[in-house]
């Protein structure tokens, strides 16, 4: 077995969570934040959408935007920055796929917490951002952890958009998922078994800590209820 | 100077109107829950937004849908204590108070442990607010309230999360506390005793609207119309048929009243409240009035004893058709423990007790 895949799987989701995590986050206060109803549930469908598109259609557009004759791609290419069928595109691929996920448990983490806390921060006057990171994101926190996880191990099982749109060059942009499929392509069964039990053993344990994170966080909450 | 309030809010159903100005005093706003009190008071502090109207607090304009004023609560300086206080539960006592501190050139360290002090807090700094008791936690609430300085104090239901027996301990507390502080105080309740206690002014707010706006000693004694009686806990009210300008036929009891204000066309109502009858009159027997009556059901209180009685002849209405005690036709006599009743036909109540109503 090269280990080269896992080494790949682990770097492209570990990187891809560091933006998904941001930019989900970001995007999801930005929604809760919206006062207008139509233009919040257009956006919040908009960025549903890919959770439920095959992977396929969301490679697609990223190629659409990335593909090197097309103007953004260009661009890129002046300054020297290629993106499709290079290492950089797997890491795209998997914000992309896992946003979703980031999104959706952030803005349901926000939308759990007493709206009180906001209400009384304001009126011993902290500003917008002051409330945000201090009152409203530590509230959410047990909410924010689990959908990291979740965006985590999907990134780590991404393979359709990866494979359009970074392709499947071993020791660049070959990760687990489509080394599996390369191996069963090619005849080699023993092989593709050995991935699929790391990639089973890796996405346990990331399942397993984020039912311990869920189920620590609710605890907590329902002890402080408890108490009122 | 004070608070000047004057808007209007469709809200849940019904349209909240409201108009009052406070004075150095503090104010209470009694009334039911859904009466629009506590709408009342988030408008004040900005936590909602009226449909028109006008806030000032101490001369600035904080609200005017005319002129499109619409101040953040962060620009307001109103403090708000929440019904469940609202301490943030992540934090300790001592980050809770520190988030308030306006004057961040002050020395916070000292602010902090001078506020502890203050509001007997010594010692719990480190502490999380679940492990507070609710005395504790009402305490660090205003504690944060008062490190902000606000320029006027609303008080949202402050005793309704505490166990009864806390709660008298703390209204005392809380007299102790507001006697320092200079500003206004709002406070909105459903408890009588309460605003008894606390506030010098009232209002009575039913439906959305004001019933009524005066001295709190006032009111309890003379309230000027039906609603207000009712929610200053006067628990026999009847309709009225004026028979002559001192005597009226009480329509729900079926008995005349003789009374010492003359009536008018307006009075629709009479109240007596439950505390208010003697068994046999106290003084000259032409101050009182006498309503005959016979004993239907007696209730035991832990100090007192409840007698509900009727007037003889008279059938009474279905108890289970109204919520409302004395709406079924009953007489509602709250006495001594020790009171015999027995033999008992007839009450008495002096005519400087009867409560003239308008509708």
């Amino acid at each position: 077995m090269v280990i080269e895949p896992i080494l790949i799987s682990l770097k492209t989701a570990s990187v891809a969570i560091l933006f998904t995590f941001v930019i989900g986050t970001f995007l999801a206060y930005v929604v809760f934040k919206m006062k207008n109803g139509v233009i919040k549930s257009v956006v919040d469908t908009i960025l549903t959408l890919p959770l439920v598109l095959p992977p396929t259609v969301a490679g697609f557009f990223l190629l659409y935007i990335f593909g090197v004759y097309r103007p953004l791609g260009r661009l890129l290419g002046y300054i020297g920055i290629k993106i499709v069928f290079s290492w950089p595109a797997t890491v795209l691929a998997a914000v992309v796929i896992a946003l979703p996920l980031m999104y959706r448990s952030a803005k349901g983490a926000f939308q759990q917490v007493d709206p009180i806390y906001m209400q009384a921060a304001r009126t011993i006057g902290m500003s917008n951002v002051h409330i945000a990171f201090r009152i409203l994101f530590p509230l959410s926190g047990p909410g924010l952890a689990s959908g990291g996880i979740l965006a985590f191990s999907r990134g780590l099982g991404e393979f359709g958009a990866t494979a359009m749109i970074a392709g499947n060059i071993a020791g660049v942009t070959r990760t687990m998922p489509l080394a599996i499929y390369s191996a069963v392509s090619g005849g080699n069964m023993e092989l593709a078994y050995s991935y699929v039990v790391v990639l089973v053993l890796i996405s346990f344990i990331f399942v397993w800590g984020l039912n311990y994170v869920t189920e620590h966080g609710s605890n907590k909450r329902r002890a402080s209820s408890d108490q009122d | 100077m004070g608070l000047y309030v004057d808007i209007k809010k469709s809200y849940k159903g019904f349209t909240l109107t409201s108009s009052f100005e406070s004075g150095k005093d503090s104010l209470g706003i009694l009334g039911a829950s859904g009466s629009g009190k506590s709408v009342t008071l988030k408008c004040i502090a900005g936590l909602i937004t009226p449909d028109e109207g006008v806030i000032k607090v101490n001369g600035k304009t904080v609200f005017d849908s005319a002129a499109k004023i619409n101040l953040p609560p962060q620009q307001r300086n109103v403090g708000y204590l929440f019904q469940n206080y609202a301490l943030f539960p992540h934090m300790t006592v001592w980050a809770n108070i520190a988030l308030a501190i306006r004057d961040k050139s002050k020395n916070k360290e000292k602010t902090i442990s001078d506020l502890l002090e203050r509001y007997e807090l010594t010692g719990l700094e480190k502490r999380y607010p679940t492990s507070l008791s609710g005395g504790q936690q009402q305490r660090v609430a205003l504690a944060r309230i008062f490190a902000y300085e606000p320029e006027i104090l609303l008080l949202d239901e402050p005793f309704s999360a505490l166990d009864a027996f806390l709660r008298e301990n703390m209204q005392a507390q809380l007299i102790r506390i507001l006697k320092d502080y200079d500003g206004d105080v709002v406070l909105v309740t459903h408890s009588r005793d309460e605003v008894y206690r606390i506030c010098s002014r009232l209002l009575i707010m039913s439906k959305g609207n004001i019933v009524a706006n005066g001295e709190t000693n006032t009111l309890f004694q003379n309230p000027p119309n039906v609603i207000s009686a009712r929610i200053t806990g006067c628990k026999n009210l009847s309709e009225i048929e004026r028979l002559s300008e001192y005597r009226v036929r009480a329509l729900d009891w079926g008995c005349e009243i003789e009374t010492d204000e003359p009536i008018d066309e307006a009075h629709t109502n009479i109240g007596i409240r439950a505390h208010y009858f003697t068994k046999t009159p106290a003084g000259a027997a032409a101050d009182y009035s006498r309503i005959p009556v016979e004993v239907d059901e007696v209730m035991d209180s832990a100090f007192d004893k409840t007698v509900i009685l009727r007037v003889p002849g008279v059938p009474h209405r279905s108890i289970l058709s109204s919520d409302k005690t004395g709406e079924d036709g009953r007489i509602w006599w709250i006495c001594e423990k020790n009171t015999d009743i027995s033999g008992l036909d007839a009450l008495y109540v002096h005519k400087k007790d009867l409560l003239l109503l308008r509708s």
